[in-house]
């Protein structure tokens, strides 16, 4: 075949190929993208939080996107021992002065990096969160410190719409 | 196959049979030539066919009453334990029975690797089985999400999030599987209408697998080719049917145990509580068939290697044939490699422990060994024993070591005269 001149033959067979090709593709990718996530899932980008009665060294959780968000009010001595952690010691390194702007306020997705538990409260050696499925450990900034989570636990947008009200999103 | 001659006795089936043969292929089922001497490993087929009728018979009367809708589903299931007419029967019957097909479904594939049934001419049979086995895992774990408990949404988020660990794509992939930021309700409709289809595909990939079998036909304990039909053989029907009916009724009756006196045993009382995103079970584990593979993922301490890890092991056995260098198919006559096999059996036991026990300190020590182990006998032992191994003489026909008489008297001949 090889030491045959391309005709005019071949021509035809391979334009119909492609075009054939590009029909499929045009066909094939309506069904594959009615499964990605739909208008009325998009439309829920946002949320409103009253963090009024949040007391030091509580966390509430709220649901954001179908994700439990935490939202933590920390200690002095929780802020200060997640400020004083060397880079070096990180699996995932990120200072906790980017994680956590008013350093009172951290507020990150509840979902554990590894295979999206809700990692546990106040748990593990770290004094931050720990995850009962698979054993990960966080740290007071929700770095990742121990375990087979890759990354820290994600901040997602938000800001402060006034002094008691966080709006995700 | 395509060597059988059959010609019904009646006009009416010969009319029938020459337009559509299926009264041709009832008779080849019929008379099908099996080896004389399979033993009760080889009864599993037969069962695993009854447990996939079984899955869907009761699968489709089930989807008859459930509700696949996030807020609907678990309430649904509730209503077909207490209000649908024997409700109760077929969840329990449905739900067992998925633990029924795998439990059967591991001793099929463990007679196979004892008997070398994988080996040449076998390798399609045995690939096609492999597939039935990842679509099987497939099914089973999405029909485990549709009650919508606690396990089935944790036990969804974990498995899907398997796919994040993929580079760069990851993320987007798990984002179009669950149709959403979360498994929520996208997932379960998509899930409820996947496991409804794949039975279907088995049963497809069943028949292949059948027909792939009655190329060569069965291997058997002692592992030799023989002639076909001889004095090796018997007709499928009566012989085979029998024996397989009645291990199909010792089977039931494991089968009925579970049903009717601990339902819930194999299940997680977890399970029980409705779907909350935001608690997630103290203690996850998969149901009990997925244990060893479990425990294989949480002893890499990475995420993408533990993913890696757990589907090399699925994965690895589709390659068997060729790991596997020994000519010598039964380890009836492979010293060595029966040992090697029942360590085999062992790791894959202790794996399966370890999959429920936490992912911590001797626990995690021993599945890590386990894995390393399991790894080792593939991808090492395998292949440098079917060089090594001296394997004991293999007799030339079944009915020789029997009778002394060989079907092949050639070959028989020839032997007595080393002997001599």
């Amino acid at each position: 075949m090889s030491d045959k001149k391309p005709e005019r033959r071949d021509f035809l067979f391979t334009a119909s190929y492609a075009v054939g090709a590009v029909g499929v593709a045009a066909v094939v990718w309506p069904l594959v993208d009615q499964m990605n996530p739909d208008a009325s899932v998009k439309a829920l980008a946002s949320t409103e939080v009253d963090v009024s009665s949040v007391k030091p060294g509580n966390t509430i959780t709220v649901l954001w996107r179908g994700k439990p968000v935490f939202i933590r009010r920390r200690t002095q001595e929780e802020i200060s021992e997640a400020r004083s952690v060397k880079m070096e010691d990180l699996i995932h390194p990120e200072k906790d002065e980017d994680r956590a702007k008013d350093p009172e306020w951290l507020v990150m997705l509840g979902v554990c990096t590894h295979l999206g538990c809700v990692p546990l409260n106040d748990k593990g050696d770290y004094d931050g969160w720990f995850c009962p499925c698979h054993g990960s450990h966080y740290d007071t900034s929700g770095r990742i410190r121990k375990g087979p989570a890759p990354l820290n636990m994600e901040v997602p947008k938000y800001e402060f719409v006034n002094d008691n009200t966080i709006k995700i999103g | 196959m395509s060597d059988h001659e059959y010609t019904p006795t009646s006009k009416v089936g010969k009319w029938f049979n020459d337009r559509l043969p299926l009264l041709t292929l009832a008779n080849h089922l019929t008379d099908y030539p099996t080896p004389k001497n399979l033993n009760y490993w080889w009864t599993f087929g037969g069962i695993l066919t009854f447990c996939l009728i079984t899955q869907i018979v009761t699968g489709l009367t089930l989807a008859m009453h459930y509700i696949a809708h996030a807020d609907m589903a678990f309430e649904s299931v509730e209503h077909i334990m207490r209000d649908v007419n024997y409700g109760w029967l077929i969840r329990y019957i449905h739900a067992n029975g998925a633990s029924m097909f795998f439990l059967a479904v591991y001793i099929h594939i463990f007679r196979s690797l004892f008997y070398g049934s994988y080996k040449s001419p076998r390798e399609i049979i045995w690939i096609i089985g492999i597939i039935i086995y990842l679509l099987m895992m497939a099914a089973a774990f999405m029909g485990y999400v549709l009650p919508w408990g606690q396990m089935s949404f944790w036990g969804a988020t974990v498995i899907t999030n398997l796919f994040s660990a993929i580079p760069l794509v990851g993320e987007g992939i798990v984002t179009w599987l669950w149709g959403g930021y979360s498994v929520d309700n996208p997932t379960l409709t998509r899930f409820f209408t996947l496991h409804y289809l794949i039975p279907f595909l088995i049963l497809g990939l069943v028949v292949l697998h059948i027909w792939a079998l009655h190329v060569p036909g069965n291997n058997n304990p002692v592992g030799i080719d023989i002639k076909k039909p001889s004095k090796d053989t018997v007709p499928f029907h009566p012989y085979i049917v029998i024996k397989d009916g009645f291990a199909l009724l010792m089977f039931m009756i494991v089968f009925a145990f579970f049903v009717f006196y601990s339902p819930n045993i194999l299940g997680h009382a977890d399970n029980y509580i409705e779907a909350n995103p935001m608690v997630t079970p103290a203690h996850i584990v998969p149901e009990w068939y997925l244990l060893p593979f479990y425990a294989i993922l949480r002893s890499v301490p990475d995420k993408l290697l533990g993913v890696v890890a757990m589907l090399s092991a699925i994965l690895i056995l589709a390659v068997l044939p060729w790991l596997d260098t020994s000519k010598i198919r039964s380890a009836v006559f492979r010293p060595l490699y029966k040992q090697f096999y029942w360590i085999l059996v062992a790791d894959v036991l202790i794996l399966g422990y370890m999959g429920a026990m936490p992912a911590e300190g001797l626990y995690l020590l021993i599945a890590r060994v386990a894995t390393a182990y399991y790894f080792l006998h593939f991808l090492v032992i395998l292949p440098v024993l079917g060089f090594k191994e001296k394997t004991l003489p293999i007799p030339l026909s079944i009915t020789e070591p029997v009778l002394g008489g060989s079907t092949n008297l050639a070959m028989a001949k020839n032997k007595e005269s080393l002997d001599k």
